[in-house]
Parts: structure tokens; sequence; C-alpha cells
């Protein structure tokens, strides 16, 4: 820890001012955290100097964990209960996982179609098992940093869609992380290559992961970061490239793999292959299954051959981004390679045959995301108040609502740019009909079996009239995080629902609020100790960004309007230093939210109209 | 004089697309103009300009920052921007209620609908979709001649229902170039 920091022009003159702002890549096999020091974004090493925490949870008999590196050896021992790859799993049901069967765990389907697994500790959800990484990734950090960490950009991939974001947050809420901001894992790649390398054009993100696959068409101009399309598919990753050749392995031998302990040795072995064959042209597998041993030779030849399939899945992918882009294939100025899968010379050379050009690899493909991460974080915590970065980003796949006949309405198209509100009106089918049932789902299939549910809710007390003569106007709303609200109005009564779509597969608030009671995060921490030290520290934060916002914009305020803000803020300087209970403080800062409100609105206005009459006087 | 009304102008959350972007009411418009004033006040009103202001400002940002959305969604595209013209000189185009078009208008997207169904290969799709997309460029002439030229509205209520047709049409011929390269 240095003990002296210098600030770099244009950034937080006070040192002690600066928050810790921390980029999270939670990746399918391995997650990283970085952050921006001295200006320049890194990733955070652990006590043993390795950067690169592999995304494995072993629970123990007990109540220990290992979390890591430590897990990964203990996989082949203990398969059941050391959790690999969860990120396949998250805001998933036991009928969207492909191949569970040849997975080593015991899974358990639960209500609302959530899966959860049956470990010694008994089950945990997805969203546990992450909220553990993201936690060690925490603590990484604030020993790091010997200090508290303000928040965290944490990344997704751009194909997420809702359940599996909203499942991503719960987690970093279980982890005690403050989400400043959810962003896709391409984008945030763009930003680490972009900023380095003072790019600008249209750039193609490739971003083959453990997990998933992504791509997504950017245009860079001036700091600005305006995602044009996306696509991918959120389960194709190296860990498929490593299952297809484990196939090909036992075919090749006509063997089988029964047992967990089988499955995961084979699995293991298959992935040596593989990363061997990045290097050499064949290799040789040795593998111990129960009862016989398989020993092979594979070359790359066949490893390709046997994953053909897969790489094509990758490049229709490209074809149809490209498409929603609209554009053609020479339009792209580079293609910028992410995610560790990337280093397969089949990977390599599909891509840079399909766009007859060589692909950028000068980043190390494992820690761009979380690099570009970190700057983005370090710009919404206000550390770099020069910077001028923007991300312009989209969502992946269509919005829409079930309407009759089982058809998906589309409300939002993918590829809109975010954040955005879309409606649309609706009417009832049956005369004197008083309620209306809204199913709201995700994907781009006209069926609405087809898609994903996300939400269903109701809008009751519709006014008895004809068929055909309500007017139901349904609003979809997705906000920066990509994480959508639906409500209903029933246009000529008034009456109207509202749902923020925490997905059938999400957590409710008040499960949160139990998981945390329950979790690591309070097992030796008092809860009540934690609760006023967090409602100090949003009480501090709450009269920081008000005090800035005074010092920049008071004019825009008569005297009596400054001196109630004033009188607020005063009333809160006093409630963080002495009050003891964390309610009535939240109370006392929800209080000068409220009243500065108006004010924030107003600054806004002005903000607007200053870019607006700026650019009119150029134009005149 | 006019100079400072713009400029004092007080741009609300009701304002119309165009004076929201500070561009001319008017068909004609230059894609690039608009994509730079887009990012130029997404820079000012983007939620994440305002990430450590409390939960007031976000809400705030996020209404204005989906408001440009909006606005910027309308305009660049040239078929919502002009029926938004016909809208705002109160000629509402009111797709879903009248689907009265020329017979000329109709015999053609017949013809192209059966061309479209006896077609087997990419070349001929791509043959096809180029000939639409030429009449699309054509209405799209016409279009902008009945708005900023003549200020003849019903024209363009007209040419906006045609051109409806013919995007429709010209994505079901690339969902069908889709299909056949998948």
């Amino acid at each position: 820890m240095a003990l002296l920091q210098i600030s770099e022009p244009g950034q937080a003159p006070d040192p002690h001012q600066r928050r810790i702002a921390v980029g999270i890549d939670l990746g399918t096999t391995h997650s990283l955290v970085a952050s921006v020091r001295n200006g320049v974004a890194e990733c955070l090493p652990d006590h043993d100097g390795h950067v690169i925490l592999p995304s494995v949870v072993r629970y123990l008999p007990g109540q220990g964990r290992q979390i890591g590196h430590e897990a990964v050896a203990a996989a082949a021992a203990d398969p059941q209960n050391t959790i690999a790859s969860v990120k396949r799993f998250m805001g998933r049901s036991l009928n969207d996982v492909v191949n569970a069967d040849k997975l080593p765990y015991a899974f358990v389907n639960k209500d609302k179609g959530m899966l959860s697994l049956q470990t010694v500790q008994g089950e945990k959800s997805p969203v546990e098992v992450s909220a553990e990484i993201l936690a060690t990734l925490r603590f990484r950090a604030e020993d790091t940093f010997n200090d508290d960490v303000f928040g965290a950009v944490i990344t997704v991939p751009a194909y997420f869609d809702d359940a599996q974001r909203q499942a991503t947050k719960d987690a970093a809420q279980l982890a005690g992380l403050n989400v400043l901001r959810l962003i896709n894992e391409p984008t945030a790649a763009a930003i680490a290559y972009g900023l380095d390398n003072g790019s600008e054009g249209v750039y193609a993100v490739f971003d083959l992961g453990g997990g998933t696959f992504d791509i997504s068409i950017l245009r860079l101009t001036r700091g600005v970061f305006e995602v044009m399309a996306t696509g991918g598919d959120s389960a194709l990753g190296g860990d498929d490239y490593d299952e297809a050749l484990a196939q090909c392995l036992l075919a090749q031998q006509g063997a089988q793999a029964i047992t967990p302990q089988d499955k995961t040795q084979l699995k293991a072995a298959a992935r040596q292959a593989k990363e061997a064959l990045t290097l050499q042209s064949d290799v040789s597998v040795n593998v111990d299954l129960s009862g016989h041993s398989i020993t092979a030779s594979i070359s790359r030849a066949e490893f390709e051959a046997a994953t053909a399939a897969l790489t094509l899945r990758c490049m229709s992918a490209v074809r149809k981004a490209l498409r929603d882009a609209q554009l053609s294939k020479d339009e792209i100025q580079g293609v910028v390679m992410v995610g560790g899968s990337t280093r397969m010379p089949q990977i390599q050379s599909a891509v840079a045959n399909f766009f007859d050009k060589a692909p950028l690899n000068n980043l190390n493909p494992d820690e761009v995301v979380a690099l570009g991460a970190a700057i983005q974080a370090n710009q919404l915590a206000g550390n770099d108040t020069a910077g001028d970065l923007l991300l312009l980003d989209v969502i992946p796949l269509s919005l829409g609502i079930e309407t009759m006949g089982g058809l998906s309405e589309r409300i939002i198209p993918r590829n809109q740019t975010i954040p955005t509100a879309m409606a649309q009106d609706f009417t009832t089918y049956k005369d004197g009909q008083t309620a209306l049932a809204l199913h709201v789902v995700q994907g781009e299939r006209d069926l609405v079996q087809d898609c994903r549910s996300l939400a269903r809710f109701e809008l009751r007390g519709i006014p008895p009239m004809v068929a055909g003569a309500a007017r139901i106007r349904v609003t979809f709303t997705v906000d920066a995080d990509g994480l959508l609200s639906v409500a209903a109005k029933e246009q000529i009564s008034g009456v109207e629902a509202q749902i923020d779509v925490k997905p059938s597969y999400g957590l409710s608030d008040d499960q949160i609020a139990t998981m945390l009671k329950e979790s690591f995060t309070t097992a030796e921490v008092d809860m009540k100790s934690r609760a006023i030290v967090e409602a100090r520290v949003d009480g501090e934060r709450m009269l920081l960004a008000t005090q800035s916002a005074l010092n920049a914009n008071g004019d825009l305020l008569t005297a009596d309007e400054r001196a109630q803000i004033e009188q607020l803020m005063q009333s809160l300087r006093q409630a963080v230093m002495t009050e003891q209970d964390a309610q009535t403080l939240e109370n006392v800062t929800t209080e000068l939210a409220k009243g500065t409100e108006a004010f924030a609105a107003e600054r806004m206005n002005h903000s607007i109209q200053k870019a607006l009459s700026g650019q009119n006087i150029q134009s005149l | 004089m006019w100079l400072r009304r713009i400029i004092s102008r007080v741009i609300s959350l009701q304002a119309n697309d165009f004076e929201l972007f500070g561009m001319p009411i008017q068909f004609a418009m230059t894609r690039d103009v608009l994509d730079v004033r887009w990012k130029e006040l997404q820079r000012e009103a983007h939620p994440d300009r305002f990430a450590v202001e409390g939960a007031a400002a976000q809400r705030i940002a996020m209404q204005w920052s989906v408001r440009i959305n909006e606005a910027y969604q309308r305009l660049k595209d040239p078929v919502k921007r002009a029926a938004y013209l016909c809208e705002l000189h109160g000629a509402p185009v009111n797709a879903e209620n009248n689907t009265a078009m020329p017979a000329v208008f109709l015999m053609q997207q017949m013809t192209w609908r059966e061309a479209l169904d006896d077609i087997q290969t990419q070349a001929e799709l791509e043959t096809l979709l180029s000939e639409v997309q030429r009449t699309h460029q054509q209405a799209l002439i016409d279009m902008a001649q009945a708005i900023d030229d003549l200020g003849d509205y019903s024209a363009a209520v007209g040419q906006v229902r045609a051109l409806m047709f013919i995007d429709r049409f010209a994505s079901e011929v690339r969902h069908q170039l889709d299909v056949l390269l998948d």
C-alpha cells in the first residue's frame, strides 16, 4: 500500500476522497477483479500473486468452503460438492441445462423453475455459489486497498437474458457489493482495447469464454462506445469444446464415464488436451476411469473435426450480428479477440478467414474484460472527472408479451439502445372482462413457448366494457443495467399495475434479505452494527452528492429553496454523527433525497438545455 | 432576435423530437448530424453520468435518456420520421385502421409475394431484395418532395403506408435470406 498517492491531473484532487471502485469479470471458468490505480487499470493479485480466481466453490462438511485454486485441486476427489462453471446455471431451470446428465452434480428442481445444487452443506442456488466467488474478490480488493469497496461494475455476457442478469445482480448484492452497473463483457473489452489503442471506427469483439459466446459490433467515436448490434449464445463456450473432445475420446475407445469422479477426471483430461493442442499438433491423453483406463492420442485435426459444429455456431452468430448492424464484413476495421477460448487455432483461423484479416490479439484475453470494467467503475464512481467515456449499449434479445393464441407480440426489439421504454396498446377480448393476465417473454421466436418466460402479473379492476373498448397501455422499461420493469394501465379508467421483472428465476428481495442474514457476510459481523455503518456511508454519500450539486448549480435555486436544502443537510450531518438507529438515519437520508428531487430535475434540465443551446449557437 | 429565442427556449420532456434535438422540423436530415447530436445529448443525460448522485438523479436521468433514445429511434428511421411529421401536422397515419391502397401498388405487392414464394436460391433472393430497396429509395424521394417541398401531408400519409408495406416485405425477404444462410 502506497503511503502517498499522487492524483493525476483531472482526477479527484484529494486522495482521501478517491473511492475504491472495482471491475469484476465473473466468468464461467475463472473470475478476476481489477481497479484503476494511479490512472492505470490493473488486475489485483491474491496473496500468492495469482490474478485469476478459478470460478470453483467447494462446500466442506460443516461450515467451511474452499474457493478457487484449492477447490480445483479437490474437484476430482469430491466432485459433487465442488461446483464449477456455475455461471451456466444462473437464472436457469434444470430443463435449460444441456447435458445435465454429463455433469457430476446433484441438481434439485426448485419452485418457480429455479434449479439448486445438493451439497454436503445443503441446497445451494447458483446465485449463492456466485456470491461466494464475488465475495472472495471483494475481500481481495479490500485487502489490497485496506479500505471498503465503494462500488463495483460487474460484467455479464452481452447475450445474457433478463433472468441471467437479474441473478447476477442478486449474487452481487448477496456478496455485499454496491453494483454501480452491470455491463456487457464485449463492451468492457472494447473499452480496454479502444482506450489503449486510441481507436476510432467500427470494431467487432469476438468473445468466446468458458461457457458463453458473444459477438458485439461497436462504433468508437471520441470516447463514445456505441454498440450497433450484439449476438451470441449464452450456452456455448470452451466447456463445450472440452465436452466434445471428451465424447470423441470415449467414442474412439468405446469407453464410458459413469461415476461423478469419472466425469470430472475425463473433463479435466479433455481440457488439458485442448490446451496442449493450441501449440502442438497432437497430444496423448491418459485417464483413469473406474474399472479401466484410457490411453489415446488425439490430433489437432481430429479435435477440429469433433468441434466443427460448435465453431460453425459461432460464425453463424457473427453473420447475424453483422446483418443486424446493417454492415458488410469489409466495413469492420478490426476484430478484437476476447476470452481464453479464442486461443484455439480453429477459432483464430475461422475468424481470420471470415473477415479476411488477422484478428487482434494484443491484449491478454483473460484480463481485458476486467480491465475495461475497472475503467468504467472508476468513472462511474466519480474518480475520473475529466473522463469522457460513454457507453451506449443495447438489449440482446427482443422483449414482448403473450397475446391470444400463444403468440409473442414484440414490444422492444433486440439491439435497441438502452435505457429505453416502449409501449403498446392492447384491449380486452370478452365483454365485461375486468382483469387481464400479462405474460412477459424474451426471445426472437414467434411462439411464446419458444421464448423465455420472464414474469406474469395481472391488471385487475378494469371497469366492465364491451370487448375491444378498453385501452390497456403496456409499457416496458429497460434501465441502464439492461433490467426490465413492466407497467400496465387502462387508459379510460386509470387502473394500473406494475412489476419489476424479478423473473421467476431470480430472487425476491425477501429471499435476499433472509440469505444475507444467514450467509457468510454476516457470520462474524453483528447485523445491527453493520446496518448502522451502511446507513452512515449512505448518509455521507448523499451529503457529498448534494454538496457537489450545490457547488456546481447552486445558482438554479432561490434563496428559500437553498435554505431548505441546507437545513435538511444540517439535520443529516447531525444524524450521521450521533444517530445510533439505522432506520432513523435512513429516514433522514431519504428526506434529503426527497427534498432535493426538484433540484435534481432542475439541474438535469439545465444540463440538457446547455447541451442544446451550445449546439444551436454552433449550427447557426 | 430569433437566435435568442432558440437559446432561451426551455426544453422539456414534452418537447417534440426535432426541438429536443435542436433540428429543423422537416423530412430532409443529415444522418451524421443526428448521430452527433444524439451522442452529445446522451453525454449530458445518461444515468452513468449520475451514478453516485442518488436515486432521484438516477430516475430523472433515466427519463431523459429514454426520451432522447425514443426521439433518436424515430428521427433516424425515415418512415417513422415521416409518420411523425404527418402527425405533428394533423394528418395521423392510423396504419391499423386504414389499409386502403391504390390498385397499382397492391398489384406490385402481389407480384413480389408470388416471386418470393417461388424463389429457391440466394442469388434470386438478393435480386428481389435489391429491387425492393430501389422501390423504397424512390418512395423516400417522393416523400421528401411531398413533405418539404409541397407540404402535402395527405400525399405523405399515403407514401408512409406504402413504405410500411415495402419494409415489411423487405424484412420477409431478409428473413428468408437468414434461413437460407444459417
